[in-house]
């Protein structure tokens, strides 16, 4: 019986996995209607012909953030923001990106192209981010005190490196983007 | 509830339902959505079936144990979600190669499958290098207004924009 006490827990509590199902359910039944499980859409994007993605991220990430931040500043919810450093996030960024231009789908959307039934992403797709992910986790004690290292700057916001109160961030950053959305409309887009 | 049949929601629409959504994630369960970390954790998953469980022990594997959590259930929704919505508007399809990389590439389903092999491993690694991905840093990042999200995303649309133009107008 001791033995079993050190055992990693394979499981996280039920509740908190059915409430990760049940989210993951709505997300993925959006992203589908939305049409960024599909290659085509994808690929639309990048190639600046279709911005049915850039939409869809843009009206979230508006929606998201001023719910977030109000409910922040009633103190209902705590922020998360990731830890970052050039060397991770500019580096890490464009390999993303020039893996995102080949694939045609990223980590989310493959999950929800294989619900479409496509069977590119079902198949190799899946296995290559995998094998991705798995060779990462390989060479991460190398990679770790080097070049993640670099340009290193913590769990930064943008509020805290302005050194201004986190509305006066919100507010421009939500008008902008309806701007920019605005004008992507105005222009055919 | 004619909508749920519809092919199609405007992306508008879409987007601020995931923005609501991403409120009850952070409300309930003090999540941000995100998927890239549960390939991490399936990847060590799959090494301990050959190796075992001195697979956990490793660096990367201790930060991100190969467990089933709330997102590895958030992506299998993911899936269950795409599938639901596909068949209520009848646009479940199994197929190999896309309309557009036919176009460009062929019909021949072996380079769409080693094609996507090999960008499934460079967005793979890249994610992890970078520390998330297009949900992750792309939406619930900056919405957070992440300094490292929006560095992230905005490289993730430069590396791919240049390479989708790569790969489109000089090959295909």
């Amino acid at each position: 019986m001791q033995s079993k006490n050190v055992k990693t827990k394979r499981f996280s509590n039920t509740s908190t996995l059915l409430w990760g199902l049940a989210f993951g359910i709505v997300f993925g039944f959006l992203l589908q209607k939305g049409g960024a499980t599909k290659y085509d859409v994808i690929i639309g994007q990048l190639l600046l012909a279709d911005f049915t993605v850039l939409k869809i991220m843009l009206s979230a990430v508006v929606t998201g953030m001023i719910g977030i931040y109000a409910m922040k500043s009633l103190g209902r919810v705590q922020l998360n923001p990731k830890s970052g450093s050039a060397g991770m996030n500019v580096i890490g960024g464009l390999l993303f990106g020039v893996g995102f231009a080949i694939l045609g789908y990223c980590p989310g959307t493959i999950a929800g192209a294989i619900g479409n039934g496509y069977l590119d992403a079902a198949v190799s797709g899946l296995a290559g981010i995998l094998l991705g992910a798995g060779c990462f986790a390989a060479l991460y004690p190398r990679l770790s005190q080097g070049i993640l290292k670099k340009g290193d700057f913590g769990d930064l916001t943008l509020p805290r490196l302005f050194k201004v109160n986190e509305w006066l961030v919100v507010i421009p950053v939500a008008v902008l983007i309806v701007l920019l959305l605005y004008w992507l409309e105005r222009a055919g887009l | 509830m004619e909508f749920l049949t519809r092919v199609q929601w405007s992306p508008y629409a879409v987007g601020v339902g995931i923005g609501i959504l991403s409120w009850f994630t952070f409300f309930i369960s003090q999540k941000p959505i995100a998927c890239s970390t549960t390939f991490a954790r399936l990847s060590g998953m799959i090494k301990m079936l050959f190796r075992g469980r001195k697979v956990e022990l490793g660096p990367y594997y201790q930060k991100f144990k190969p467990v089933v959590d709330w997102q590895m259930m958030l992506v299998s929704g993911i899936v269950i979600g795409a599938l639901l919505s596909a068949l209520l508007s009848g646009d479940l399809h199994w197929q190999w190669v896309p309309l557009s990389w036919e176009t460009a590439f062929g019909t021949d389903p072996l380079l769409r499958t080693v094609m996507a092999l090999l960008g499934g491993i460079i967005i793979g690694f890249g994610s992890r290098w970078a520390g998330g991905c297009t949900s992750g840093h792309g939406i619930s990042g900056t919405l957070q207004l992440a300094v490292s999200s929006w560095i992230s995303a905005v490289c993730f649309f430069i590396g791919g924009i240049v390479t989708a133009h790569l790969i489109f107008g000089l090959i295909g």
